[in-house]
Formats: structure tokens, C-alpha cells, sequence
């Protein structure tokens, strides 16, 4: 009973701090990396609530895709950083006051819910007893979800295709090759047979 | 202390709203860096998914955890594009800061 509850305050801790150090760190680097802890504090939390596989699956999108795109964008780019937090303490009371009234805001929201009881029975999806959540979640995904889940499809195909043409560029003065040129070349054009008279050269 | 060791729906719901919290604050705290905004932007959606696998694994309602995968997939998705345009627009004017993305005049 104390370990869960050991293991949700550690994992939360670190979430939050690192949270906090993800927006106030002098480096953009280091923030990506506390970025990457905090997902990996993220995803035990969600192990630890029993929901494995979005935990994995964070872990695979987040850490292995994300957040690499990020640290090669930040580190790609020649930056100065700075110069970019030069605002870093004039913006810190608009910061914390709408931080605070959001914080107020969502303490009356959770402090006063309540559960409602007839909610039970308007659960989309209830969970099934004895089947692994990763089961669970495939029944679910792709016959009632499998629409959405295509389309969620494309829209990662379209991000894809416009980051690929958002960021290609045809550079002047590089030199490629054409293929349809080699192929044409023929030998007259190219090569020609000159008889060397010996002692006289070309 | 019985309160404070029994985890309950309202721990995981007050840690999504701390994180969701300090996105935005860094949204405000980084208003020139358009990285670290993006960055914030990852931790709120971070914090929609927290709220919503914790609602769903405790109301037993599997459809939280599916909404959460698709949220995974925009975010990652939004992630992508905007680091693109970033790139482009780095390439374009030798600079990120948020002040200067202001040729349109909107």
C-alpha cells in the first residue's frame, strides 16, 4: 500500500521539477533534457496507474521521436540564446500572475468535483476484467476507433510530407547529377580519335 | 496521512494541473524563444494526457487511454511542423525571436 504511493510522490516530484527546469534553464539543451525526464516520469506515472501502454508508447513518441527533433533543431541552429532570454525577467510577474489565477482556478475545480453517480452508466468503453490493457486498448482502437485511427494516420502523413516541404531547398551552384544526360551521351559527341604523328604531339 | 498514502484521482489531477500550469508559465517566461515555447506546448499536452489516462484508468472508461494515443499523435505531428517552420524561418532571417516575426503586421 506505502510503496505506490512512495513511488507516485517520487515520480511526480520529478515530473515537476523537471517541468519547472524544462522553462527556466539557461540552455536550451539542458532544457530538452529535462523534457526527456519529465516524459520518463510521465510514462512511470502511467505504469504506475496501470495504463502500460500509453506509458510505452510515450516513451517511444516522446523520447525516441520528439524530443530527438528537438535536440537536433536546437542544436542545428546557431543560435544565440542570450540574447532570446533578455526579457526572461520582465515577463516573470505577467508569468506568475496568470500562473497564480490559473493555479486558484484549477484548485476550485478540483477541490470541489464530484463524482457523479449515474456517470457509470454512460462510460463509452468500460474497461474489461482480465485482459491486458495493451489487448484492451487494441479491441478498442481498431474496430470501434478504427476510422479516427486512420485519420490520425494522415494527419501524421501530411505533418510528414509538409516538413519534408517545408524544409527542402534547392541550393544554387550545387552540381547534381542527370541521369538523362549520362544516358544521352554518345561517343561521337565525346571521344574523338586523334593519330599522333610520333614526335610532334597534338 | 491515510489521505495522503491512498492515491487517488485527486493526486494524479493536481499533477497534471501543476504541469499544465507551468507550460503556460513558460509560454510567458520565454516569450522570445520560440523552442522553449514549443517545448511548453509539449508539457501542456503532456499534462491533457496525464488528466486524461488518470480519468480513465479510475472511472474505468477505456476511451481516456485511446483519446490520449491520438493527442500523442497531433502533438507529435504539431511538433514536427513547427520545428520545420522554424527552421525555415531561422534560415530566412538569421534569428528566432518571437519580436521579430512581424512582417505581416497581424
Amino acid at each position: 500500500m506505502i510503496l505506490p504511493a512512495l513511488a507516485f510522490y517520487l515520480f511526480a516530484a520529478v515530473l515537476v521539477l523537471a517541468g519547472m527546469l524544462v522553462v527556466t534553464a539557461r540552455n536550451p539543451v539542458h532544457s530538452v533534457l529535462f523534457l526527456i525526464l519529465a516524459f520518463f516520469n510521465a510514462a512511470g506515472l502511467f505504469v504506475l496507474i496501470g495504463a502500460e501502454f500509453v506509458a510505452m508508447i510515450l516513451v517511444i513518441v516522446y523520447v525516441g521521436a520528439v524530443a530527438v527533433l528537438f535536440l537536433f533543431v536546437v542544436m542545428m541552429l546557431d543560435i544565440n540564446f542570450q540574447e532570446l532570454r533578455k526579457g526572461f525577467l520582465r515577463y516573470l510577474p505577467a508569468g506568475l500572475a496568470v500562473g497564480a489565477a490559473l493555479l486558484a482556478e484549477l484548485g476550485l475545480v478540483i477541490s470541489g468535483w464530484v463524482y457523479a453517480g449515474p456517470a457509470d452508466s454512460v462510460r463509452a468503453a468500460p474497461t474489461p476484467e482480465s485482459v491486458t490493457n495493451a489487448q484492451a486498448l487494441g479491441d478498442l482502437l481498431y474496430t470501434q476507433y478504427a476510422y479516427i485511427f486512420e485519420a490520425s494516420g494522415l494527419v501524421l502523413l501530411v505533418a510528414m510530407i509538409g516538413a519534408i516541404v517545408l524544409t527542402l531547398r534547392s541550393r544554387k551552384g550545387t552540381r547534381r547529377q542527370v541521369i538523362a544526360d549520362q544516358v544521352a551521351r554518345r561517343r561521337e559527341d565525346v571521344v574523338a580519335v586523334v593519330k599522333v604523328q610520333t614526335g610532334e604531339g597534338v | 496521512m491515510e489521505n495522503m498514502m491512498d492515491i487517488g484521482l485527486g493526486h494524479y489531477l493536481s499533477v497534471a494541473a501543476i504541469l499544465f500550469i507551468l507550460g503556460v508559465f513558460g509560454i510567458f517566461l520565454n516569450r522570445r524563444n520560440v523552442i522553449i515555447i514549443l517545448m511548453s506546448i509539449e508539457l501542456i499536452l503532456l499534462a491533457v494526457n496525464i488528466n486524461l489516462v488518470a480519468f480513465s484508468v479510475f472511472l474505468h472508461d477505456l476511451v481516456g487511454q485511446v483519446f490520449a494515443l491520438f493527442i500523442l499523435t497531433v502533438a507529435a505531428a504539431e511538433a514536427a511542423i513547427g520545428l520545420a517552420i522554424l527552421v525555415i524561418y531561422f534560415r530566412n532571417r538569421g534569428s528566432i525571436a518571437v519580436e521579430d516575426i512581424n512582417l505581416m503586421k497581424g
